[in-house]
This record gives structure tokens, C-alpha cells and sequence, in this order.
């Protein structure tokens, strides 16, 4: 399968700050790949090299067997782009908009109709063709915006934080939308800080202060990076639990998960009896302790400790 | 050229406008104002100089003197002065701006064929209206003189003589002398110079605020088809303000026009589309509406107003500022306005000015595609 995005060593720089440092990577055609961060972390900055809207300040790339750097204005007659900030014209109806976007990307008037009614059909808006853009609601707006990206069948499509903002309903139908272009053999790079989104996706990259810290499937990086275990504590008085795990020595790091608590250990036997003791002995009455696969949250929150000790210890070392 | 392209802008663009109803009333309600404020409160006539008179003799003589100041157009009776301060208090305040002081002998003087002297105070703080006023006085005093001069001679008899010089002048172009017939072309210039620069100013700046243009500049979109399409609409709109403009040149404040309509909408419709080209270079340029409409106000009105001899004639200006009105383009159109309007001049020898309009339309339009940037930062 060929490479739709290939960036090597890409670099860009506002003044002193690095926004995005050195990233490699690539994404295969018909890829979903999620690009994984949290806010600030240079996945817009990234995205935005990428469609050709920005020019990197190192390294190099290609979209769709463009050079990112050259070839901008080729590239984005294959790419369609939703930028995180809604776009779309609010004095224009459902209609116009479309109407305008059809124009611009060209789509021959044979097939505008068609084009236009798909897109509207997908973004559920049939009853609201002539109403004002800026009366939909968030979830609709997105999706209208998608159908306006997607509306000149582009190759590759570019979504930036699609689902900042919406509810989760809508943003389940938005994903819906996300697998149909993947299955119809268009490749999705979109970005999102909900862990929950991240499983969706066909690969992963998790960016954190502009560099690319982990890459690959959902489920390699919940099996293969983390090298320690996770621990599901169920037991009384879960927030005085978090206190006495926190002292435990075998206990890297704990935390707070839904009625009970996680906790990070090297040696995951050590720690059961080391916690399910000092539980017992505060009053925390432990029910259950058993490994668990860790969620993606876990992964990330990991490496990104991870990262930070390695940043603070360089920091003292120089 | 894409003209699908092109379209698609042009046609968003006037659903813009449409959909903004307040600001299309204020792309009319600008050039009404304009035309009206410096219509009207624009006079360079100096007309009805209140004068204020000390006649000390109060004689049919000097009151013939006098009503010949008075009973003319040029001066208005602002009061009668009992003593010389009375006449210094007027001038003082305001109340008058000339003191007319005739001698307590001056039929005696007059009669006896001697020279009267008569004083005349102006107030010369505005200089201009000082400089006429003097004028007219002298004419006013002259006449005077000139007619007791020709009493005396044909009272001892003698045929008067003709007078050695007979000059008599004809007023081309502006023969009422009416300074409003020169404002009004002029102020034509200036208003479609504003408003051409503020119908566009907003335009591109706007979707870079929105967002709008991250989500355009990441379409194949030319970049000159950008600015032709937006540039569209706000040229009908122009237009109409134009008419708007010339239709009350005509109807409020009736000034003659002369030259070929045809002319004068040719050299207006490539103006526009200059001043035009310059708000949307701003626009490009600036980013930001609120930076973009000061810019336009900047760069547009002020020269527009000062520079172009829309009133401030160039030939009285020091030559260095002479030189700056020859890069300011509203100086042509405000040429070729007057010599349609009031001279009725072709293009044989307008085209000067054509040209340098045309030149200037060309040139906004290519640096604002040129400066235009497909680019975030």
C-alpha cells in the first residue's frame, strides 16, 4: 500500500518556541489515523504543514505524492480540510454553503446535484437545506462542515478536532462518518484530545510539546509500551485509598478510577500484596485487586510522566 | 481565467452583502452625508462680509458712500458705531469683520475736490476671506471716486474722457463663479475614493477573523480568482453610490455637466475599480478589520481631502508637496471630474489622466494578488 502522508524530521518553529519538533511518520492510504494530544501539543500546527497552509521550518514530507513544500497547491486539490475552528460561512444557508464549496472545488454541474444531495444526506440536514448555518446546532455544524470538505471526493481528508464541543451523540454519528470515507477507501488523519476517540482509529500518534513520543495501533501501544502493569483496586473509601497506595513502595504511581483505584507497578504481585495489606490495615476494605490491560489513557499518562521525568532529568543533569 | 471559480466567490460574496442589510444602508448613507456636509458647508464664495460703520458725518454724501459698500452682495450692514471702540468691540467679537470709519469732514473734503480719508478695518485672522474683502472694497471705493471724479468734470463743462483702459472680462467654465460648481466634481473624487476603499477593506480581513479563510486558502482557489470575485459585488455597489453621487450633483446642487456621460462613467468605473483594489490590498494586507478600516480611512480620505486639489488648489502648494499629490491617484480622477463637468473636455486631452487611472487600477489590483498569501503565517 502506498504512503498518502510520509513526513520526515518535520520541524516548525514560531520565533524561539517549537510547536512541533522533528516529527516522522506515515500514514497508508485508507488509514484512519488519529493524531493523539493534548491541547497545545503542535497537532494543528502539524495538520496545517500538511495541507499546505503552512510551511515547515525543517524536515520534509509528502500528501498524497506531493512535496509539502513545493507542491502545496497540488496537494490541495486531493486533500479536503476541516480546520478546528468552525469555518463555514454563518449569513449562508446549508445549501449556499455547499453551492460555494461545489464552486470552488469545480465539481462538474453534472454531478453537482448529486454531490450537494450526498452531502446533505450524510450530514442529516435534508429538512434544513435553507436554513441559516449559524441556527445548527454544534453537531450539525460539524457535520455540514465535513460534507463541504468531503464534497470534491477528495483523496485524503484532514480533520482537525472535529468533535471539540459536540455531544457525544453527535460525536459517535461523526465517527460513523469517519469509518464510511475510510470504507470507501479514503484516508482520515484526524486529531482529538478524548481518549475515547483514539480507540476508534486505525493507528495512533501521541504528540506531547511538538514531539511524537508513541506510534502505532491501539493495541500495540496498550501491550507493547508500557512495560509496567496496571492494577484494579476495588475497595472501600476509595479517596483515603488513593493516600495509603500512594505510600506503598512497590506502587509507582496511583490514581482514582471510577469507583475504585489504578495503580502502576513494576513487579505486579509485589504490589497486590503490599496494597491488599496496607488497604486492610487502614480500614479500606479490598474487595478485588486483579492486572488489567490498560486503557489508552493509561498508556499516554504514563509516557507522558514518562517523558517528563526524562525532560527534568536532563534539565539537571545540564 | 476560471470563471466558475471566480463566480462561486462573487456570488458568496453578494450573499453577504445582501445579508447585511445595515451595512449596505451605510455603504449609501456614507456618500449622502459626504455630499451633503461638503456640499453645502464647502463655500469658498466670500459673500455678505459684515461690516460695521462709524460715519462721523453723516452727510447724503457719506451715506452715499456707504450704501455703496452696503448696497452691494458682497458686504452685509453688521451694526452702526457710535464711537471707534464700538467699531473695535464688533471686530473684536466677531459680530463684524470690517469697520468702515468715514471722517466727520468728509462731504466738505469731497466737494472741495480734495482727497477724503477713509478709514477701512479688516479683521485679517482668515486671510483669504481678508484678501478678498479688501478687494472688493477697493472696487467699491473706486467706483465711488470714479463717479465724483465725473460729476466734477461735467459740472465745469469739459466732455469727460474715456477711460484709457477698457478691461472686460469674461468667466469661462464657471460663470457664476460659484466655488460650489468646483467642489462638487471634486467631492464626487472623494467620496468614491473613501467609499471604494471602505466597501473592500473589510472583505478579506473579515474571513481571516472568522476563520473562514484557513478552511479557504486550503482549497485549490487561485488566488487572483479571490480577489476578482470578491471585488464583484462591492463594484455593483460602487457603482450605485456613484450614481447616487451624480444624480445629486445634478438635482441638489445643480452643477452643470458639460462633458460625455460616457466619459465620465468610463473614467469613474476604472477608478473604482482602483480604489477598490486599494481596500482590498488593505485588507489583504492588514488581516484584521479593525486595522484595515483605520488604514483605509488613512491612506484614502486624508489625501483624497487635502492632496488631490479637490479644494486646496496644487499650484499654491510648496513644490515638495506638489510632487507627493502627483502619487496620490485621486488627484487624477479629481481632474478629469472638473474638466468633464465643467469644461466638457474629451479624452484628446484628458488622456493623461486616463491613463495614469488606469495604471493605477492595474497596479492595486496585482500587488493585492501578489501580496495575497495562501499561507497561515
Amino acid at each position: 500500500m502506498a504512503n498518502e502522508v510520509e513526513i520526515v524530521g518535520l520541524e516548525r518553529r514560531f520565533g524561539s518556541f517549537v510547536a512541533v519538533n522533528g516529527i516522522s511518520l506515515e500514514v497508508k492510504q485508507g488509514e484512519v489515523f488519529g493524531f493523539i494530544g493534548p491541547n497545545g501539543a503542535g497537532k494543528s500546527t502539524t495538520i496545517r504543514m500538511l495541507c499546505g497552509i503552512l510551511p515547515p521550518t525543517a524536515g520534509s514530507g509528502s500528501v498524497a505524492g506531493f512535496d509539502i513544500r513545493t507542491q502545496a497547491e497540488r496537494i490541495k486539490q486531493h486533500i479536503g480540510y476541516m480546520s478546528q475552528k468552525f469555518s463555514l460561512y454563518d449569513d449562508l444557508t446549508v445549501e449556499e454553503n455547499l453551492t460555494f464549496f461545489s464552486g470552488i472545488y469545480r465539481i462538474p454541474s453534472a454531478v453537482r446535484k448529486a454531490r450537494m444531495d450526498w452531502a446533505v444526506a450524510m450530514a442529516g440536514l435534508e429538512a434544513h437545506r435553507s436554513a441559516l448555518t449559524r441556527t445548527l446546532a454544534g453537531g450539525w455544524k460539524q457535520r455540514l462542515a465535513l460534507g463541504c470538505a468531503v464534497l470534491h471526493e477528495p483523496r485524503i481528508v484532514f480533520l482537525d478536532e472535529p468533535t471539540a464541543g459536540v455531544d457525544p451523540l453527535s460525536r459517535r454519528r461523526f465517527w460513523d462518518l469517519i469509518y464510511d470515507l475510510a470504507g470507501r477507501g479514503v484516508t482520515v488523519f484526524v486529531t482529538t484530545h478524548y481518549m475515547d476517540e483514539a480507540e476508534y482509529c486505525d493507528r495512533i500518534g501521541l504528540v506531547y510539546r511538538g514531539e511524537l513520543i508513541a506510534l502505532g495501533s491501539p493495541n500495540e501501544l496498550k501491550t507493547g509500551v508500557m512495560r509496567e502493569a496496571v492494577l484494579e483496586v476495588a475497595c472501600a473509601r476509595p479517596q483515603d485509598a488513593l493516600e495509603v497506595a500512594e505510600r506503598c513502595t512497590s506502587v509507582r504511581e496511583a490514581a482514582l478510577f471510577g469507583a475504585g483505584l489504578h495503580a502502576v507497578a513494576a513487579d505486579a504481585s509485589r504490589a497486590t500484596a503490599e496494597l491488599r495489606a496496607a488497604l486492610d490495615a487502614a480500614g479500606c476494605t479490598v474487595s478485588r485487586i486483579e492486572p488489567i490491560t490498560p486503557s489508552l489513557e493509561d498508556v499516554f499518562v504514563s509516557l507522558i510522566e514518562a517523558h517528563d521525568r526524562a525532560a527534568a532529568d536532563k534539565e539537571a543533569a545540564a | 481565467m476560471n470563471l466558475v471559480r471566480i463566480h462561486a466567490i462573487a456570488r458568496k460574496e453578494t450573499l453577504h452583502v445582501r445579508r447585511d442589510m445595515r451595512s449596505l444602508l451605510i455603504t449609501f448613507a456614507i456618500p449622502v452625508m459626504l455630499m451633503l456636509l461638503y456640499g453645502y458647508a464647502l463655500s469658498l464664495d466670500v459673500n455678505e462680509v459684515p461690516l460695521i460703520v462709524f460715519d462721523q458725518n453723516v452727510t447724503p454724501a457719506s451715506r452715499e458712500f456707504v450704501s455703496q459698500f452696503t448696497g452691494s452682495r458682497y458686504f452685509s450692514r453688521a451694526g452702526h458705531a457710535a464711537t471707534l471702540r464700538d467699531v473695535e468691540r464688533a471686530i473684536d467679537r466677531g459680530t463684524a469683520m470690517a469697520g468702515l470709519v468715514v471722517p466727520f469732514n468728509f462731504e466738505r473734503l469731497v466737494q472741495e475736490g480734495q482727497a477724503a480719508p477713509v478709514q477701512l478695518i479688516i479683521d485679517g485672522s482668515d486671510a483669504n476671506r481678508a484678501i478678498i474683502a479688501r478687494g472688493y472694497a477697493q472696487l467699491a471705493a473706486a467706483t465711488y471716486a470714479g463717479r465724483v471724479m465725473l460729476d466734477e468734470v461735467a459740472r465745469a463743462g469739459i466732455r469727460p474722457p474715456e477711460p484709457p483702459i477698457d478691461l472686460r472680462t469674461r468667466v469661462w467654465f464657471n460663470e457664476d463663479l460659484a466655488s460650489r460648481n468646483l467642489i462638487v466634481p471634486g467631492l464626487i473624487a472623494v467620496v468614491m475614493t473613501v467609499i471604494g476603499a471602505l466597501l473592500t477593506a473589510l472583505s478579506v480581513a473579515r474571513e481571516w477573523e472568522q476563520g473562514t479563510m484557513e478552511q479557504l486558502i486550503a482549497t485549490p482557489v487561485r488566488r487572483y480568482e479571490l480577489v476578482l470575485g470578491k471585488l464583484a459585488p462591492y463594484f455593483v455597489v460602487g457603482l450605485c453610490d456613484l450614481m447616487l453621487c451624480v444624480a445629486m450633483g445634478s438635482l441638489v446642487f445643480h452643477v452643470p455637466l458639460r462633458g460625455s456621460i460616457p466619459l465620465l462613467m468610463a473614467g469613474s468605473v476604472v477608478f473604482l475599480v482602483g480604489a477598490l483594489g486599494m481596500g482590498m490590498l488593505i485588507s489583504i494586507a492588514t488581516r484584521n478589520v479593525q486595522l484595515a478600516v483605520q488604514t483605509a480611512m488613512m491612506v484614502t480620505y486624508m489625501p483624497a481631502l487635502i492632496l488631490s486639489g479637490f479644494f486646496i488648489a496644487i499650484p499654491n502648494m510648496p513644490l515638495a508637496i506638489q510632487w507627493i499629490t502627483r502619487i496620490v491617484p485621486a488627484r487624477y480622477f479629481v481632474t478629469l471630474l472638473k474638466c468633464i463637468y465643467l469644461k466638457g473636455l474629451g479624452l484628446e486631452l484628458l488622456w493623461p489622466d486616463a491613463v495614469l487611472l488606469v495604471v493605477f487600477a492595474a497596479a492595486v489590483l496585482l500587488l493585492a494578488v501578489r501580496k495575497f498569501k495562501k499561507r497561515l503565517a
